[in-house]
């Protein structure tokens, strides 16, 4: 079972909202896809909505952490919109982290932060 | 009380349906959220480790209880390839799958107990629990 994540475009933002737990196929999907919108829109930013996952293990952050370095070589910026409390506190105590990453708590948020780059 | 669960991991989907059963069981033995996080990504971690390094392998996922405390346990066990140095596997940064090498050394910082065996050639059995309020 694939689970396909909306993105929305929105003057050149992209918005990736995962709306349920992905395998990791789906995630790996979900990289191509951003890598290949963000160079068809020339996106200057990509925000991805992770609301909805109670779990990000080593190979989610890992896989995102990568999405950020790539869109970053084009140019663009990517935010990580409202990791659960829950999940930040796994992710410590997992040794995980977006050290290098924009985070923000809801998609306003993450818009105030593109408005005032 | 709440029954045992054993799944077969194979896939990446397996992945998914084993930390779901996890959360799920760790929720009706009376887990708060972030302990239920907690289970669900040292099962995640796990089951990706049969999926990557031996193809195939089990996960059992029961409610446990003693006199004095409840908690849940969680059996991973494969006949893959094993591991040769498990101390090695056990430090944070090691992999040798090119990924974060956070999943074992993670996992044991997130639960009460943590015991893995490995005989080169015949698997890995790692298993782990989780206590209620500790
Ligand atoms: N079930 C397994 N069978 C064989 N080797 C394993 C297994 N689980 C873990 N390992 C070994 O231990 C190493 C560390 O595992 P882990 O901490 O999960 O990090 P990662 O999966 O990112 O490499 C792996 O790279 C692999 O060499
Ligand atoms: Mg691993």
């Amino acid at each position: 079972m694939t689970r396909r994540v909306p993105i929305l475009r929105q003057n050149g933002i992209l918005i990736a909202s995962i709306q349920e737990e992905l395998s990791d196929g789906d995630i790996l999907a979900l990289q191509s896809r951003i890598l290949s919108d963000v160079v068809s829109i020339n996106a200057k930013a990509v925000v991805i909505d992770v609301s909805a996952l109670d779990v990000l293990d080593s190979f989610g952050t890992r896989t995102l952490t990568e999405i950020a370095s790539s869109v970053e070589l084009r140019g663009a910026r990517t935010i990580i919109v409202g990791i659960q409390p829950e999940v930040a506190m796994a992710m410590v105590l997992l040794g995980l982290d977006f050290r290098n990453i924009a985070t923000a708590f809801d998609l306003d948020h993450a818009f105030d932060l593109l408005r005032a780059a | 009380m709440n029954s045992a669960s054993i799944q077969t991991i194979r896939s990446d989907g397996d992945i998914v349906v084993a930390r779901q059963t996890g959360r799920k069981i760790a929720e009706d033995v009376g887990f708060s959220r972030a302990d239920q996080a907690l289970i669900a990504t040292a099962i995640s971690e796990l089951a990706r480790n049969i999926v990557v390094y031996a193809n195939s392998g089990e996960m059992e996922i029961s409610p446990v209880e003693t006199v004095s405390r409840s908690g849940v346990r969680v059996t991973a066990q494969d006949y893959g390839p094993g591991i040769l140095d498990i101390k090695a596997a056990l430090a944070d940064g090691f992999s040798t799958g090119g990924s974060l090498g956070l999943g074992l050394p993670g996992t044991r910082r997130i639960v009460d107990e943590f015991d893995i065996q490995s005989v080169p050639g015949e698997g890995v059995t790692v298993t782990i629990v989780k206590w209620i309020g500790r």
